[in-house]
Parts: C-alpha cells; structure tokens; sequence
C-alpha cells in the first residue's frame, strides 16, 4: 500500500529528529524530576531518600509562593510592555515601510537576539544611570527584560499581520467601519493568534529568568528565578531547586489550561 | 606554517589519531601541570607560570571555579584530570573523605618548615598526621570605605547601619556572609550565632542603606569607582588590589566588632597525573620569591608563610594592618558548614531579601 509505504517514510525521517528531542529535553527533566523527590544530591556519600518535602514547602514557606507570585507579576509586566510597543512597530512594519527599509528596520529589532545577554544586561548598567538613574530599581528590571524579549512580539505579531487579507479591511471601510472599528473588528481578532504565539513566548521564560533580576534589581532582584538559581550554586540543593522549578512549570501549565478554552472559542470565531 | 589538506593526508591522520591522542598524555606526564583556582588567584599570574617553567620544565594550564560547589563538582566528575587544587580550608576535611585529594609528602616542601604553625598544622588540613593540604593564603572578610568622601576615621561595624551612608552601602549577596556580619554586628559567634532572630532583624534594617549587591572583585570595583557604593563589605586580597592595581581611594577597616578569617590551601588531586610536579607548584606558591612581587605589583591575600610576610615593604595592608597580633586576636575564624546550616542560612537570607523588596 503506498499510504503505508509513505508513512513509514515519514516515521524513518523523523525519527532522528524525535530520538534527539527525546535524549536532550526530556531525559535531562526526567532525571529533575526525580530529584525533585529526593532528600538530597546522591553524591559524596549522601544518602538519598523519597520525600515529598521540597513541594509541601512551596506551599508552607512564604518565601517560595510570595517570590513565584512575584515572578509571574514580573512576567506579566515584561508580556503587557512587549506587545503594547511590538504591536505598533508589527503594523508599521507590514502595512507602510517596503523593500529596503523593512530589512534595515527588521535587523535593527533581531539584533538583540544576537548579542550575548550578559553583555546587553551589563550595557543597560551604564544606559540606566545617565540622568535616569533607575539603575537597581524593579523598573530597570522590566527595561532589560522587554529589550531582551520584545523580537518575540514583533515577530509572531508580524507573521500574523502578513497573512491577512488586505481586502478585508478595505471591505470594512467600504461598507462604513471606522478606522477604529475596522482595526478593533477585523484586524486585532485576526492577529490574535501572533499577539498569544508571542505572549508565550515572552511569558514563559521570563517566569524563570534571574540574570536580568540579579544584574539590574539591586534590592528588588528576589524572584523565584535566583531562588532556584541559588539552591544550585550556593547551597548544593538540587531537589529544592528542580522541585521549585516544577512547582512554576505546574502554574503555567495550570494557567494554560484555564485558559485554553477561552482561546479556542476566540479562534474558531 | 601553511597546512593543505586532501583527501589522503585526511585519511593518514584520521589513522593515527589514537597514536596523537596518547603522545599529549605522556608528554602531560613529564612537563605539565593542571591547576583548578578561581581565576585571576596568584596560580595564573603570567609571570609567575613562566618563571616555575623556566626554573622546572614544568608547563602551567590552568582551568577555573566560580563557587567552591563548582570546584568539587569538577572533582567528582574529572578524577584524574587535575593536579594542583585550590581549596578553602573548610572544605578540605570533607574532600579528603570524598577520596578527592591525597595527602601531601611534605618532605618535598621545601618551604614548609617556614609556615605559620596555627595556619599549617589546623585540623582543618591535617588528619592522622596526615597533611591533606599545604596553608597558603589567608585574609579577612571585612568592609572597607571611601577615604576621600568619608574623610572620618571609620573603626564600627556600625558604619554599615549609618544613615549617613543611606543607599550607598554595599554587601555580597551571599547567604553565609551577610548572617556571619549580622552575627558580628550583634556581638554573636559567627559560627554558632545563638540567637538568630536577632541577626534576622539586624540585617532587615540593612533595606535603606543598600544600594545593591556585588558578586565579583570586578563587580565591586566598578560599583566603588561609579560612586554607588561609599561603605562596603569586601576581602581584604581583593582591598589591597583595588588600591594599588586600580588606584582606588580604599581604605579597609577591621571593626572592634571583629572581622571573618578564613585560609587557604593547596591540594593534591587523587589521580592526579603528575603529583611531582605538583608539589614542586605548591612548593613554589609558598615561597617569598613568589609571594613578595605578587603581594607587591599585583595586591595579594596574607601569605601563611612568615618568611614572606616578614619580607613585605612596611606599609603593605598585609603586614600593617593584618600582621598586627592586636588585630589577628578580633578575627573570627570561618567553620564549616553542614549541608543543612547552608539550607537554614539560605532560607534565613531570602527571607531578609524577600523583605528588602516589599
């Protein structure tokens, strides 16, 4: 049967690209995921037993909840900045520079993708003093975090700009929209899904980040990010620091869910 | 030399690839030496590394930790790969049980006679007369301030609360440390603080004060040259750098209160490929000809050897300031730590932390 011959196909070359998958993502969080049950790092003589202690004190001590909370707000903050100044910059870009330009401007926007992120974090260190001077403040936080993130908004929201029909939205002020209506009606329901491709992307990771925090913050730095960070490099905590970690990749999951069918009922619209 | 490669000369090399992959470890074996340190420490000083190559035939490479965890992690999991390793004193009972290092023949130290006593034979190095590792530096952790915008001579701990330092006062962000100047602050032993709430409160009304903290030499140097820090905690190696490498105005102090005191030592990795030359290393970081230019040109930790502390200029902080008996007698020596202090101390900072930011 060539159906099956086909797939087989398929299935042969995909293969190698899911076996890496499998090996370098999922065999590195399973190997955290038991530790996160155990008492301590088997290593050196430790004795390792099952517990579930890491994750009651999640719940139990103010320090984990009060600074995951704090993580997402910061995370919401950062998401909220990203696609309020990507939107703007994604329509410019698609509906009124062309050619040459566009390239020019695009670059401009991926360039902070290619810097290293310990270099433009230290850089922002010098640009925040000047007569600013917010240098160690939650808002310079939020600065060095959208700067790092926002190629993310405007490059989903961008892709989803493309795709729609230049026609419709001449059809809506033909048949009398304002320019107000045309764009809340027909335009922004037909980018959702680059602005929510790009409100994951953003979101996520910066949950988690802690370069950016310790670097910029000063004393608002503790976020559940270098909690994490610091069971690894200061107190050869492993399961605390994984538990944490999975505890956060909980929420967001959680989140997600609650909020998937809310989508999906926007989309099919 | 020019290098083209075809098709043949690929496959000739190819073939003899295991043969190149065993000459390096012979060569390694006679003329080579792999030291684990924190970097830019006194082992990797260029021109330290050629003399001992000059002198010994014995080439220096080097290969770098960023926290004492990391150190011992590459120990775990590179036996065999390291010969000389740097070691807090703290630490080196508990890699010794670990199998990681291997007692020192001391016979072939020929400068081990000349260090200090108390520092040498610490039961922190030493077990069943065994020496696990050679003392080699030792210093203090303290603070240290701005002497040309505090023009007042500073000698309290106190000085860190000041409010006429608001916001300009800077600490590590490390949990040990800061309830160790907590312990100081209220005249507690630092390595066995009985009252902890105390030292909680202490630092919590640290919020105002704090500009921000600091987590490398460089780090503070740049922070202390931009103005943001007037009053700050530091080591009294990195004081002495900043002052004469980077021509900084610091000026530092170790309070009535008393200061922390941690040592040094180098070690002899198990397996490690060549131990002969290793200790002709060890031997050599431990003599004055190393230790006076290091202290002298570059700014340096208190040498463990009183022969090269006796041999430093008058005024270097090493002699004035740390070979002075009255000051040595407020140093609190660092003890080590369980796995669970550490988790009691790091849980206790991110509280305080956590308060910082409300």
């Amino acid at each position: 049967m060539p159906g099956a011959e086909k797939h087989l196909r398929v299935t042969f070359l995909v293969a190698p690209a899911y076996l890496w998958l499998a090996l370098t993502v999922f065999l590195p969080l399973a190997v955290m995921l038991f530790f996160s049950f155990l008492t301590a790092v088997p290593v050196g003589g430790r004795e390792a037993t099952l517990t579930l202690q890491h994750y009651v004190s999640f719940f139990t001590k103010k320090i984990y909840w009060y600074n995951a909370l704090r993580s997402l707000e910061l995370a919401a903050y950062v998401t909220l900045a990203c696609v309020v100044l990507g939107y703007p910059v994604a329509v410019i870009l698609t509906r009124m520079i062309t050619g040459r330009a566009r390239e020019a401007i695009f670059l401009m926007i991926i360039l902070p993708f290619w810097t290293n992120a310990l270099v433009r974090t230290f850089s922002w260190t010098m640009v925040l003093r000047g007569p600013f001077d917010i240098i160690f403040t939650y808002p310079a936080i939020v600065i060095g975090l959208v700067h790092a993130y926002l190629p993310y908004a405007v490059l989903t929201i961008y892709v989803s700009l493309q795709a729609i029909d230049e026609r419709l939205i001449e059809a809506a002020r033909a048949l009398g929209a304002s320019k107000r209506q045309a764009f809340m009606r027909v335009m922004l329901p037909l980018s959702l899904p680059g602005v929510l491709a790009g409100v994951f992307l953003i979101f996520i990771p910066v949950t988690g980040s802690f370069m950016e925090p310790r670097i910029l913050g000063g004393k608002d730095a503790i976020m559940l990010g270098p909690i994490i960070e610091s069971q690894f490099t200061a107190t050869f905590n492993w399961p605390l620091g994984a538990a944490l970690s999975f505890m956060m990749l909980a929420i967001i999951l959680l989140m997600l869910a609650l909020g998937y069918p809310l989508l999906q009922r926007h989309m099919e619209r | 030399m020019k290098m083209t490669i075809n098709r043949r000369s690929a496959l000739a090399m190819l073939g003899s690839a295991p043969l190149l992959g065993a000459m390096p470890r012979l060569a390694r074996a006679a003329g080579e030496i792999k030291v684990l340190n924190w970097q830019g420490y006194g082992t990797d000083e260029k021109w330290a590394t050629e003399a001992f190559e000059k002198a010994t035939g014995i080439k220096v490479v080097h290969d770098y930790f960023n926290s004492e965890q990391e150190m011992l992690t590459k120990l775990r999991t590179s036996p065999g790969a390291y010969d000389v390793v740097l070691i807090n004193n703290i630490y080196v009972m508990d890699a010794a049980k670990e199998g990681l290092i291997q007692p020192l023949d001391t016979a072939k130290l020929s400068n081990f006679g000349d260090l200090a006593p108390a520092l040498r034979d610490s039961d922190r190095f030493v077990q069943d007369g065994k020496h696990y590792a050679s003392a080699w530096v030792w210093g203090l952790t303290s603070f240290a301030y701005n002497f040309e915008k505090i023009t007042d001579k500073i000698d309290t701990i106190e000085a860190l609360w000041n409010p006429a330092y608001a916001g300009k006062v800077g600490m590590r962000d490390d949990a040990m440390e800061a309830i160790q100047f907590g312990a100081l602050a209220t005249g507690q032993d630092i390595n066995n603080p009985a009252d902890m709430a105390k030292i909680k409160d202490k630092l919590m009304a640290l919020k105002p004060q704090l500009k921000t903290f600091w987590s490398s030499e460089d780090e503070w140097n740049k922070l202390f040259a931009a103005g943001d820090y007037l009053v700050a905690v530091y080591w009294s190696g990195s004081a002495s750098r900043s002052r004469k490498a980077m021509k900084l105005p610091v000026q530092f102090v170790v309070p009535k209160e008393g200061a922390i005191g941690w040592f040094d030592g180098l070690a002899v990795a198990a397996n490690a490929p060549n131990p002969d030359g290793a200790l002709a290393f060890i031997n050599y970081m431990i003599d004055p000809s190393f230790y006076i230019p290091w202290d002298t040109n570059v700014g340096a930790p208190a040498s463990a050897n009183l022969k090269a502390m006796a041999g430093l200029p008058e005024d270097a902080l090493n002699r004035a300031v740390l070979g002075d008996a009255e000051v040595v007698k407020r140093v609190q020596w660092m003890a080590p730590v369980t796995d669970q202090q550490r988790q009691a101390q790091q849980e206790l900072w991110d509280e305080v932390k956590t308060s910082f930011a409300q």
